[in-house]
Protein backbone atom coordinates (compact mmCIF):
# COMPACT_ATOMS: atom_id res chain seq x y z
CA UNK A 1 0.00 0.00 0.00
CA UNK A 2 1.17 3.28 -0.93
CA UNK A 3 1.75 5.68 2.35
CA UNK A 4 1.69 9.81 1.81
CA UNK A 5 2.11 12.32 4.34
CA UNK A 6 -0.64 14.33 3.60
CA UNK A 7 -4.14 13.07 1.31
CA UNK A 8 -6.40 15.88 0.18
CA UNK A 9 -9.87 15.38 -0.62
CA UNK A 10 -10.89 17.89 -3.40
CA UNK A 11 -8.98 19.63 -5.67
CA UNK A 12 -11.31 23.06 -5.47
CA UNK A 13 -10.53 26.10 -3.91
CA UNK A 14 -9.98 24.41 -0.19
CA UNK A 15 -7.92 21.61 -1.42
CA UNK A 16 -5.75 23.43 -3.76
CA UNK A 17 -5.13 26.28 -0.80
CA UNK A 18 -4.32 23.19 1.83
CA UNK A 19 -2.01 21.53 -0.50
CA UNK A 20 0.05 25.15 -1.29
CA UNK A 21 -0.08 25.70 2.57
CA UNK A 22 1.31 22.61 3.56
CA UNK A 23 4.17 22.25 0.89
CA UNK A 24 5.45 25.73 1.83
CA UNK A 25 5.29 24.64 5.15
CA UNK A 26 8.15 21.83 3.96
CA UNK A 27 5.81 18.61 3.36
CA UNK A 28 7.02 16.90 0.14
CA UNK A 29 4.76 13.90 0.03
CA UNK A 30 1.27 15.64 -0.69
CA UNK A 31 -1.07 14.17 -2.62
CA UNK A 32 -4.56 15.90 -4.05
CA UNK A 33 -7.59 13.40 -5.22
CA UNK A 34 -9.77 15.07 -7.69
CA UNK A 35 -13.37 13.45 -9.24
CA UNK A 36 -13.55 15.87 -12.19
CA UNK A 37 -11.18 16.06 -14.77
CA UNK A 38 -9.97 19.62 -13.99
CA UNK A 39 -8.60 21.66 -11.00
CA UNK A 40 -10.65 24.23 -9.55
CA UNK A 41 -13.81 22.76 -8.38
CA UNK A 42 -17.03 24.95 -8.86
CA UNK A 43 -14.91 28.19 -9.09
CA UNK A 44 -14.78 26.62 -13.16
CA UNK A 45 -18.36 27.07 -13.78
CA UNK A 46 -18.34 30.64 -11.52
CA UNK A 47 -17.43 32.62 -14.04
CA UNK A 48 -18.56 35.93 -13.11
CA UNK A 49 -16.46 38.56 -11.26
CA UNK A 50 -15.78 39.61 -7.77
CA UNK A 51 -13.70 36.80 -6.44
CA UNK A 52 -10.35 37.93 -4.74
CA UNK A 53 -10.87 41.11 -3.72
CA UNK A 54 -9.49 40.24 -0.04
CA UNK A 55 -6.89 37.43 -1.13
CA UNK A 56 -5.20 39.60 -4.29
CA UNK A 57 -7.21 42.79 -3.62
CA UNK A 58 -8.62 42.49 -7.48
CA UNK A 59 -11.61 41.48 -8.81
CA UNK A 60 -11.01 37.85 -10.87
CA UNK A 61 -13.63 35.62 -12.17
CA UNK A 62 -13.67 31.90 -10.82
CA UNK A 63 -11.89 30.27 -13.36
CA UNK A 64 -8.61 33.43 -13.01
CA UNK A 65 -9.05 32.64 -9.01
CA UNK A 66 -8.42 29.10 -9.54
CA UNK A 67 -5.84 29.71 -12.28
CA UNK A 68 -3.45 31.26 -9.44
CA UNK A 69 -3.86 28.81 -7.62
CA UNK A 70 -3.23 25.85 -9.65
CA UNK A 71 -0.12 27.69 -11.08
CA UNK A 72 1.06 27.80 -8.01
CA UNK A 73 0.53 23.64 -7.25
CA UNK A 74 1.88 22.83 -10.16
CA UNK A 75 5.27 25.21 -9.68
CA UNK A 76 5.60 23.64 -6.34
CA UNK A 77 5.41 19.97 -7.99
CA UNK A 78 2.46 18.89 -6.08
CA UNK A 79 1.10 15.58 -7.03
CA UNK A 80 -2.43 15.17 -8.18
CA UNK A 81 -4.81 12.67 -9.64
CA UNK A 82 -7.97 13.78 -11.83
CA UNK A 83 -11.19 11.93 -12.99
CA UNK A 84 -10.57 10.09 -9.02
CA UNK A 85 -13.59 9.53 -7.10
CA UNK A 86 -12.84 8.12 -3.15
CA UNK A 87 -14.63 5.65 -1.71
CA UNK A 88 -13.93 5.50 1.35
CA UNK A 89 -11.63 6.79 4.46
CA UNK A 90 -10.94 4.62 7.82
CA UNK A 91 -10.45 6.40 10.56
CA UNK A 92 -6.64 4.57 11.04
CA UNK A 93 -6.95 7.47 7.54
CA UNK A 94 -6.36 4.60 4.81
CA UNK A 95 -7.65 5.76 1.82
CA UNK A 96 -9.81 4.37 -0.75
CA UNK A 97 -10.34 5.82 -4.19
CA UNK A 98 -10.52 4.68 -7.90
CA UNK A 99 -9.90 5.78 -11.33
CA UNK A 100 -9.35 4.39 -15.05
CA UNK A 101 -5.89 4.55 -15.10
CA UNK A 102 -4.96 2.88 -11.27
CA UNK A 103 -8.24 1.12 -10.42
CA UNK A 104 -9.06 0.30 -6.64
CA UNK A 105 -6.30 1.42 -4.81
CA UNK A 106 -5.81 2.73 -1.29
CA UNK A 107 -3.08 5.28 0.44
CA UNK A 108 -2.15 5.25 4.16
CA UNK A 109 -2.20 8.88 4.96
CA UNK A 110 -0.46 10.46 8.19
CA UNK A 111 -3.06 13.08 7.51
CA UNK A 112 -5.99 13.95 5.58
CA UNK A 113 -7.14 16.91 4.60
CA UNK A 114 -11.13 17.03 3.86
CA UNK A 115 -11.96 19.34 1.33
CA UNK A 116 -15.05 17.60 -0.35
CA UNK A 117 -17.20 20.74 -0.67
CA UNK A 118 -20.53 21.10 -0.71
CA UNK A 119 -24.17 20.33 -2.49
CA UNK A 120 -27.32 21.92 -3.34
CA UNK A 121 -30.33 21.08 -1.48
CA UNK A 122 -32.39 19.61 -4.20
CA UNK A 123 -35.98 19.59 -4.67
CA UNK A 124 -37.03 16.63 -3.42
CA UNK A 125 -35.78 18.54 0.33
CA UNK A 126 -38.84 21.15 -0.10
CA UNK A 127 -42.37 19.22 -0.67
CA UNK A 128 -43.33 21.17 -3.28
CA UNK A 129 -46.43 19.50 -4.40
CA UNK A 130 -47.17 18.57 -8.00
CA UNK A 131 -45.92 16.65 -11.12
CA UNK A 132 -42.32 15.85 -11.38
CA UNK A 133 -41.71 17.30 -14.97
CA UNK A 134 -38.71 18.17 -17.46
CA UNK A 135 -37.25 22.14 -16.39
CA UNK A 136 -36.83 21.56 -12.99
CA UNK A 137 -32.85 22.45 -11.95
CA UNK A 138 -30.78 23.43 -9.16
CA UNK A 139 -29.55 26.99 -9.89
CA UNK A 140 -25.91 25.14 -10.03
CA UNK A 141 -26.64 22.75 -12.52
CA UNK A 142 -27.83 24.90 -14.70
CA UNK A 143 -24.83 27.02 -13.84
CA UNK A 144 -23.13 24.33 -15.60
CA UNK A 145 -25.15 23.36 -18.47
CA UNK A 146 -24.80 27.64 -19.41
CA UNK A 147 -21.16 28.29 -18.72
CA UNK A 148 -19.57 24.50 -19.52
CA UNK A 149 -21.73 22.54 -21.50
CA UNK A 150 -22.83 25.86 -23.57
CA UNK A 151 -27.20 25.09 -23.22
CA UNK A 152 -29.61 27.32 -22.05
CA UNK A 153 -32.02 25.37 -19.84
CA UNK A 154 -34.92 27.00 -20.47
CA UNK A 155 -36.73 30.55 -21.71
CA UNK A 156 -38.64 31.95 -19.16
CA UNK A 157 -37.80 31.18 -15.88
CA UNK A 158 -38.55 31.98 -12.49
CA UNK A 159 -36.09 31.16 -9.43
CA UNK A 160 -37.13 30.21 -5.97
CA UNK A 161 -34.53 31.37 -3.45
CA UNK A 162 -32.30 33.83 -3.60
CA UNK A 163 -29.06 32.54 -2.67
CA UNK A 164 -26.30 34.10 -4.72
CA UNK A 165 -26.06 31.22 -6.93
CA UNK A 166 -29.74 31.61 -7.54
CA UNK A 167 -29.11 35.78 -8.13
CA UNK A 168 -26.16 35.04 -10.63
CA UNK A 169 -28.08 32.96 -12.45
CA UNK A 170 -31.02 35.28 -13.05
CA UNK A 171 -27.94 37.67 -14.74
CA UNK A 172 -26.68 34.94 -16.44
CA UNK A 173 -29.92 33.25 -18.38
CA UNK A 174 -30.90 36.90 -18.80
CA UNK A 175 -27.78 37.61 -20.79
CA UNK A 176 -28.28 34.67 -22.83
CA UNK A 177 -31.98 35.94 -23.86
CA UNK A 178 -33.93 33.98 -21.06
CA UNK A 179 -36.42 36.07 -19.60
CA UNK A 180 -36.54 35.50 -15.70
CA UNK A 181 -40.00 36.51 -14.11
CA UNK A 182 -39.85 37.06 -10.65
CA UNK A 183 -37.41 35.32 -7.84
CA UNK A 184 -39.08 34.15 -4.81
CA UNK A 185 -37.42 34.21 -1.23
CA UNK A 186 -39.25 32.19 1.39
CA UNK A 187 -37.74 34.37 4.32
CA UNK A 188 -38.74 38.12 4.85
CA UNK A 189 -35.13 38.84 3.66
CA UNK A 190 -32.23 37.75 1.01
CA UNK A 191 -29.82 34.89 1.38
CA UNK A 192 -27.79 36.36 -1.04
CA UNK A 193 -25.10 39.30 -0.84
CA UNK A 194 -26.48 42.94 -1.80
CA UNK A 195 -23.93 42.93 -4.38
CA UNK A 196 -25.71 40.51 -5.88
CA UNK A 197 -29.39 41.82 -5.40
CA UNK A 198 -28.53 45.10 -7.50
CA UNK A 199 -26.19 43.95 -10.03
CA UNK A 200 -28.33 41.05 -11.10
CA UNK A 201 -32.02 41.52 -10.08
CA UNK A 202 -32.37 45.51 -10.06
CA UNK A 203 -29.88 46.01 -13.22
CA UNK A 204 -32.56 44.23 -15.25
CA UNK A 205 -35.44 44.90 -14.31
CA UNK A 206 -36.49 41.00 -11.82
CA UNK A 207 -38.20 41.74 -9.28
CA UNK A 208 -37.95 39.77 -5.85
CA UNK A 209 -41.20 38.66 -3.85
CA UNK A 210 -39.98 38.55 -0.28
CA UNK A 211 -42.22 35.95 2.26
CA UNK A 212 -43.08 34.06 -1.12
CA UNK A 213 -42.58 30.49 -2.11
CA UNK A 214 -44.00 27.77 -4.38
CA UNK A 215 -46.99 26.47 -3.74
CA UNK A 216 -47.20 24.47 -7.38
CA UNK A 217 -45.89 23.70 -10.19
CA UNK A 218 -47.62 23.33 -13.33
CA UNK A 219 -47.32 20.28 -16.27
CA UNK A 220 -46.67 17.50 -16.60
CA UNK A 221 -44.15 16.37 -19.55
CA UNK A 222 -42.65 20.27 -18.82
CA UNK A 223 -42.66 22.73 -16.40
CA UNK A 224 -45.68 24.57 -17.91
CA UNK A 225 -45.79 27.64 -14.61
CA UNK A 226 -45.03 27.81 -11.14
CA UNK A 227 -47.99 29.29 -8.57
CA UNK A 228 -46.29 31.89 -5.95
CA UNK A 229 -47.89 32.12 -2.64
CA UNK A 230 -47.42 34.68 0.31
CA UNK A 231 -45.95 33.19 3.19
CA UNK A 232 -47.21 34.20 7.34
CA UNK A 233 -44.98 34.48 10.05
CA UNK A 234 -44.46 31.06 10.47
CA UNK A 235 -43.62 29.73 6.95
CA UNK A 236 -46.87 28.60 5.98
CA UNK A 237 -49.01 29.54 2.65
CA UNK A 238 -51.35 32.49 2.90
CA UNK A 239 -54.61 30.97 0.96
CA UNK A 240 -55.61 33.71 -1.45
CA UNK A 241 -52.58 35.14 -2.34
CA UNK A 242 -51.82 32.98 -5.14
CA UNK A 243 -50.67 33.94 -8.17
CA UNK A 244 -49.25 32.35 -11.23
CA UNK A 245 -46.56 32.59 -13.72
CA UNK A 246 -46.15 30.94 -17.04
CA UNK A 247 -42.54 29.45 -17.72
CA UNK A 248 -40.64 26.33 -18.79
CA UNK A 249 -37.99 26.44 -16.14
CA UNK A 250 -37.71 26.40 -12.41
CA UNK A 251 -34.28 26.80 -10.36
CA UNK A 252 -33.76 26.57 -7.25
CA UNK A 253 -31.43 28.25 -4.74
CA UNK A 254 -32.28 26.97 -1.81
CA UNK A 255 -29.26 26.30 0.38
CA UNK A 256 -26.13 24.33 0.01
CA UNK A 257 -25.24 21.16 2.54
CA UNK A 258 -21.74 19.95 3.09
CA UNK A 259 -20.56 16.95 1.18
CA UNK A 260 -19.59 14.83 4.43
CA UNK A 261 -20.33 11.24 3.43
CA UNK A 262 -17.15 10.05 3.74
CA UNK A 263 -16.67 11.71 6.78
CA UNK A 264 -19.55 10.37 8.02
CA UNK A 265 -18.36 6.99 7.32
CA UNK A 266 -14.99 7.67 9.07
CA UNK A 267 -16.59 8.75 12.09
CA UNK A 268 -15.59 12.01 12.22
CA UNK A 269 -18.04 13.52 14.65
CA UNK A 270 -20.84 16.08 12.66
CA UNK A 271 -22.10 19.77 14.15
CA UNK A 272 -25.74 19.35 13.29
CA UNK A 273 -26.38 22.84 12.43
CA UNK A 274 -23.39 23.08 9.85
CA UNK A 275 -23.88 19.72 8.86
CA UNK A 276 -19.71 19.89 8.66
CA UNK A 277 -17.39 18.32 10.92
CA UNK A 278 -16.58 19.80 14.78
CA UNK A 279 -13.07 20.79 14.56
CA UNK A 280 -10.76 22.76 17.11
CA UNK A 281 -8.69 25.61 17.07
CA UNK A 282 -6.39 23.67 14.29
CA UNK A 283 -9.57 22.58 12.41
CA UNK A 284 -8.87 19.46 13.25
CA UNK A 285 -12.13 16.96 13.15
CA UNK A 286 -12.65 14.32 15.39
CA UNK A 287 -10.80 11.59 14.29
CA UNK A 288 -7.26 12.25 14.65
CA UNK A 289 -4.88 13.68 11.86
CA UNK A 290 -8.11 14.58 9.98
CA UNK A 291 -8.54 18.24 9.12
CA UNK A 292 -11.56 19.90 7.45
CA UNK A 293 -11.77 23.25 5.76
CA UNK A 294 -13.70 25.22 2.91
CA UNK A 295 -17.51 24.55 2.34
CA UNK A 296 -17.19 20.62 3.17
CA UNK A 297 -17.21 22.43 6.92
CA UNK A 298 -19.11 25.15 6.62
CA UNK A 299 -20.56 27.05 3.65
CA UNK A 300 -19.04 30.06 3.01
CA UNK A 301 -19.98 33.32 1.18
CA UNK A 302 -16.34 34.11 -0.20
CA UNK A 303 -14.12 32.06 -1.59
CA UNK A 304 -11.54 33.94 -0.35
CA UNK A 305 -11.96 33.01 3.15
CA UNK A 306 -12.32 29.84 1.83
CA UNK A 307 -8.68 30.13 0.94
CA UNK A 308 -7.43 31.38 3.95
CA UNK A 309 -9.11 28.90 6.46
CA UNK A 310 -7.79 26.33 4.16
CA UNK A 311 -4.03 27.57 3.72
CA UNK A 312 -4.32 27.50 8.16
CA UNK A 313 -5.98 23.69 7.65
CA UNK A 314 -2.97 22.86 5.39
CA UNK A 315 -0.83 24.61 8.10
CA UNK A 316 -2.06 22.55 10.93
CA UNK A 317 -1.95 19.36 9.07
CA UNK A 318 2.00 19.88 7.89
CA UNK A 319 2.28 20.82 11.67
CA UNK A 320 0.81 17.41 12.72
CA UNK A 321 3.35 15.52 10.16
CA UNK A 322 6.41 17.77 11.73
CA UNK A 323 5.21 16.57 15.27
CA UNK A 324 4.71 13.17 14.17
CA UNK A 325 7.89 13.02 13.02
CA UNK A 326 9.68 14.37 15.48
CA UNK A 327 8.01 12.56 18.07
CA UNK A 328 6.74 8.90 16.69
CA UNK A 329 3.87 10.09 18.56
CA UNK A 330 0.80 12.49 19.12
CA UNK A 331 1.04 14.97 22.26
CA UNK A 332 -1.39 15.22 24.83
CA UNK A 333 -3.94 17.96 23.78
CA UNK A 334 -4.07 19.67 26.69
CA UNK A 335 -6.93 21.59 28.50
CA UNK A 336 -10.02 22.22 25.46
CA UNK A 337 -12.64 24.71 26.16
CA UNK A 338 -15.75 24.72 24.24
CA UNK A 339 -17.19 27.50 21.99
CA UNK A 340 -20.67 28.15 22.32
CA UNK A 341 -23.52 30.32 19.47
CA UNK A 342 -25.15 32.38 22.73
CA UNK A 343 -28.48 33.92 21.86
CA UNK A 344 -28.56 35.09 18.15
CA UNK A 345 -26.04 32.90 17.00
CA UNK A 346 -26.70 29.85 14.82
CA UNK A 347 -23.19 28.20 14.81
CA UNK A 348 -19.28 28.71 15.38
CA UNK A 349 -16.57 27.42 13.54
CA UNK A 350 -14.49 26.50 15.48
CA UNK A 351 -16.66 24.99 18.06
CA UNK A 352 -13.62 24.51 20.61
CA UNK A 353 -10.23 25.64 21.85
CA UNK A 354 -7.38 24.02 23.21
CA UNK A 355 -5.75 28.03 24.23
CA UNK A 356 -1.96 26.28 24.41
CA UNK A 357 -1.94 25.50 20.61
CA UNK A 358 -3.49 28.81 19.60
CA UNK A 359 -0.50 30.64 17.52
CA UNK A 360 -1.19 34.14 17.89
CA UNK A 361 -4.78 34.70 17.09
CA UNK A 362 -7.89 32.51 16.92
CA UNK A 363 -10.38 33.29 13.86
CA UNK A 364 -13.95 32.51 15.19
CA UNK A 365 -16.19 33.00 12.24
CA UNK A 366 -20.12 32.60 12.80
CA UNK A 367 -23.91 33.31 11.60
CA UNK A 368 -26.44 35.40 13.15
CA UNK A 369 -29.64 33.86 12.86
CA UNK A 370 -31.70 36.56 11.55
CA UNK A 371 -31.17 40.22 10.55
CA UNK A 372 -30.25 42.44 12.82
CA UNK A 373 -29.64 46.59 12.84
CA UNK A 374 -27.18 48.39 15.45
CA UNK A 375 -26.35 45.11 17.64
CA UNK A 376 -23.42 44.35 19.82
CA UNK A 377 -21.19 41.02 18.88
CA UNK A 378 -20.13 40.20 22.32
CA UNK A 379 -17.29 37.49 23.40
CA UNK A 380 -17.95 35.50 26.99
CA UNK A 381 -15.47 33.97 28.77
CA UNK A 382 -17.58 31.90 31.21
CA UNK A 383 -19.45 35.13 32.79
CA UNK A 384 -17.77 37.97 32.40
CA UNK A 385 -17.95 39.82 28.75
CA UNK A 386 -14.39 40.26 27.64
CA UNK A 387 -14.92 41.80 23.98
CA UNK A 388 -17.85 43.53 22.61
CA UNK A 389 -18.09 44.74 18.53
CA UNK A 390 -20.48 47.34 17.00
CA UNK A 391 -22.05 46.18 14.38
CA UNK A 392 -24.24 48.47 12.29
CA UNK A 393 -25.80 45.55 10.14
CA UNK A 394 -26.12 41.62 10.74
CA UNK A 395 -27.48 39.31 7.82
CA UNK A 396 -27.69 35.30 7.99
CA UNK A 397 -26.58 35.79 4.25
CA UNK A 398 -23.12 37.58 5.64
CA UNK A 399 -20.32 35.20 7.64
CA UNK A 400 -19.27 37.39 10.72
CA UNK A 401 -16.02 36.75 12.54
CA UNK A 402 -14.31 37.68 15.75
CA UNK A 403 -10.52 37.67 16.70
CA UNK A 404 -9.14 36.43 19.76
CA UNK A 405 -5.85 36.68 20.27
CA UNK A 406 -3.26 34.40 22.23
CA UNK A 407 -2.71 36.71 25.08
CA UNK A 408 -6.45 37.04 26.05
CA UNK A 409 -6.43 33.04 25.76
CA UNK A 410 -3.38 33.25 27.80
CA UNK A 411 -4.52 34.84 30.19
CA UNK A 412 -7.76 33.16 31.31
CA UNK A 413 -6.40 29.44 32.96
CA UNK A 414 -9.24 28.97 34.55
CA UNK A 415 -11.49 29.31 31.31
CA UNK A 416 -14.60 27.12 31.23
CA UNK A 417 -16.28 27.64 28.00
CA UNK A 418 -16.74 31.03 25.82
CA UNK A 419 -19.65 31.97 24.60
CA UNK A 420 -20.50 34.36 21.28
CA UNK A 421 -23.49 36.08 21.27
CA UNK A 422 -25.31 39.22 19.42
CA UNK A 423 -26.57 41.81 21.89
CA UNK A 424 -28.97 44.20 20.54
CA UNK A 425 -28.55 48.21 21.42
CA UNK B 1 -35.57 68.08 -10.42
CA UNK B 2 -35.68 64.13 -10.65
CA UNK B 3 -35.50 61.62 -7.65
CA UNK B 4 -33.77 58.23 -7.92
CA UNK B 5 -33.58 55.86 -5.07
CA UNK B 6 -30.70 53.09 -4.57
CA UNK B 7 -29.14 50.75 -2.79
CA UNK B 8 -25.12 51.44 -1.92
CA UNK B 9 -23.49 47.67 -2.17
CA UNK B 10 -20.36 49.35 -0.22
CA UNK B 11 -20.57 47.15 2.40
CA UNK B 12 -23.90 44.32 4.10
CA UNK B 13 -25.45 47.44 5.72
CA UNK B 14 -26.99 48.09 2.03
CA UNK B 15 -27.74 51.93 3.10
CA UNK B 16 -31.23 53.13 1.03
CA UNK B 17 -29.58 56.46 -0.79
CA UNK B 18 -31.68 58.57 -1.71
CA UNK B 19 -30.80 60.68 -4.69
CA UNK B 20 -31.87 64.49 -5.89
CA UNK B 21 -30.70 65.51 -9.40
CA UNK B 22 -30.58 68.74 -9.96
CA UNK B 23 -31.70 70.51 -13.56
CA UNK B 24 -28.23 71.80 -13.33
CA UNK B 25 -26.79 68.61 -12.89
CA UNK B 26 -26.13 69.03 -9.44
CA UNK B 27 -26.38 65.58 -7.35
CA UNK B 28 -27.19 65.43 -3.72
CA UNK B 29 -27.15 62.14 -1.86
CA UNK B 30 -29.16 61.38 1.39
CA UNK B 31 -29.58 58.35 3.56
CA UNK B 32 -25.49 56.82 3.47
CA UNK B 33 -23.81 56.49 6.60
CA UNK B 34 -20.34 56.79 4.82
CA UNK B 35 -18.85 58.15 2.07
CA UNK B 36 -19.25 55.38 0.13
CA UNK B 37 -22.21 55.50 -0.22
CA UNK B 38 -21.68 59.43 -1.81
CA UNK B 39 -19.17 57.79 -4.32
CA UNK B 40 -21.35 54.82 -5.26
CA UNK B 41 -24.32 57.17 -5.91
CA UNK B 42 -22.45 59.79 -7.60
CA UNK B 43 -20.86 56.90 -9.95
CA UNK B 44 -24.31 55.14 -10.68
CA UNK B 45 -26.00 58.30 -12.06
CA UNK B 46 -23.28 59.89 -13.80
CA UNK B 47 -21.69 56.77 -15.28
CA UNK B 48 -23.49 53.20 -14.50
CA UNK B 49 -20.40 50.78 -15.55
CA UNK B 50 -20.13 46.58 -14.92
CA UNK B 51 -17.76 44.27 -16.23
CA UNK B 52 -19.76 41.83 -18.31
CA UNK B 53 -18.49 38.39 -17.75
CA UNK B 54 -20.19 35.36 -20.27
CA UNK B 55 -19.26 33.25 -22.71
CA UNK B 56 -18.14 32.17 -26.41
CA UNK B 57 -18.36 29.12 -28.32
CA UNK B 58 -15.01 27.69 -28.92
CA UNK B 59 -13.82 24.23 -31.46
CA UNK B 60 -11.31 21.89 -30.67
CA UNK B 61 -11.88 21.90 -27.09
CA UNK B 62 -13.75 19.19 -24.99
CA UNK B 63 -15.25 22.29 -23.13
CA UNK B 64 -18.23 24.01 -25.49
CA UNK B 65 -17.83 27.53 -24.66
CA UNK B 66 -14.80 29.27 -23.16
CA UNK B 67 -15.53 31.86 -20.36
CA UNK B 68 -14.97 35.81 -21.39
CA UNK B 69 -15.06 39.33 -20.08
CA UNK B 70 -14.69 42.64 -20.73
CA UNK B 71 -11.18 43.93 -20.36
CA UNK B 72 -12.46 47.20 -18.11
CA UNK B 73 -16.15 47.97 -17.08
CA UNK B 74 -18.46 49.21 -20.05
CA UNK B 75 -21.71 51.58 -20.19
CA UNK B 76 -24.46 49.21 -18.01
CA UNK B 77 -26.59 50.61 -21.49
CA UNK B 78 -24.49 48.58 -23.48
CA UNK B 79 -24.44 45.36 -22.11
CA UNK B 80 -26.98 43.69 -24.27
CA UNK B 81 -25.28 45.11 -27.32
CA UNK B 82 -22.44 43.13 -25.79
CA UNK B 83 -23.58 40.01 -25.35
CA UNK B 84 -25.50 40.14 -28.40
CA UNK B 85 -22.06 40.29 -30.25
CA UNK B 86 -20.52 37.76 -28.39
CA UNK B 87 -23.03 35.64 -29.47
CA UNK B 88 -21.64 35.08 -33.18
CA UNK B 89 -18.10 34.51 -31.94
CA UNK B 90 -16.36 31.57 -32.18
CA UNK B 91 -13.39 30.72 -31.48
CA UNK B 92 -10.75 27.90 -31.49
CA UNK B 93 -8.56 25.96 -29.26
CA UNK B 94 -5.72 26.59 -27.36
CA UNK B 95 -6.81 29.78 -25.87
CA UNK B 96 -4.67 31.31 -22.88
CA UNK B 97 -6.32 33.09 -20.68
CA UNK B 98 -5.79 36.93 -20.89
CA UNK B 99 -5.65 36.43 -24.76
CA UNK B 100 -7.67 39.15 -26.56
CA UNK B 101 -10.42 37.67 -28.62
CA UNK B 102 -12.19 40.89 -29.43
CA UNK B 103 -11.29 44.53 -29.73
CA UNK B 104 -13.72 47.15 -29.12
CA UNK B 105 -16.60 45.33 -28.18
CA UNK B 106 -19.60 47.08 -29.00
CA UNK B 107 -17.91 50.11 -29.51
CA UNK B 108 -17.34 50.68 -26.18
CA UNK B 109 -13.42 50.96 -26.82
CA UNK B 110 -12.80 47.68 -24.54
CA UNK B 111 -11.77 44.73 -25.93
CA UNK B 112 -13.37 41.19 -25.16
CA UNK B 113 -10.78 38.59 -23.12
CA UNK B 114 -10.78 35.20 -22.27
CA UNK B 115 -10.81 34.22 -18.56
CA UNK B 116 -9.40 30.78 -18.71
CA UNK B 117 -6.79 28.78 -20.84
CA UNK B 118 -8.02 26.21 -22.84
CA UNK B 119 -5.76 23.63 -24.83
CA UNK B 120 -6.49 21.39 -27.86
Amino acid sequence: MRACDIVIIGGGPAGLAAAVSARKQGIEDILILERDRELGGILNQCIHNGFGLHTFQEELTGPEYAARFIRQVDELHIEYKLNTMVMDISPEREVTAMNREDGIFTVKANSVVLAMGCRERPRGALNIPGYRPAGIYSAGTAQRLVNIEGCLPGREVVILGSGDIGLIMARRMTLEGAKVKVVSELMPYSGGLKRNIVQCLQDYDIPLKLSCTVVDIRGKERVEGVVLAQVDEKGKPVPGTEKEYRCDTLLLSVGLIPENELSREMGAAIHEVTCGPKVDESLETSVEGVFACGNVLHVHDLVDFVSEEAAAAGRHAAEYIHRLKRTKERPARGKTVPIEAGSGVRYTVPCSVCPARVEDKLIIRFRVDQVYTDCYVSVYFDDERILQKRRLAAAPGEMEEVRLTRKQLREAPGLGRITIKIEER
Amino acid sequence: MEKRELTCIGCPMGCTLEVRIEEDGGIEVAGNTCGRGDSYARKEILSPARIVTTTVRIDGAAEKVLSVKTQKEIPKDKIFACSAALKKVQVKAPVYAGDVLVENIADTGVDIIATKTVLE
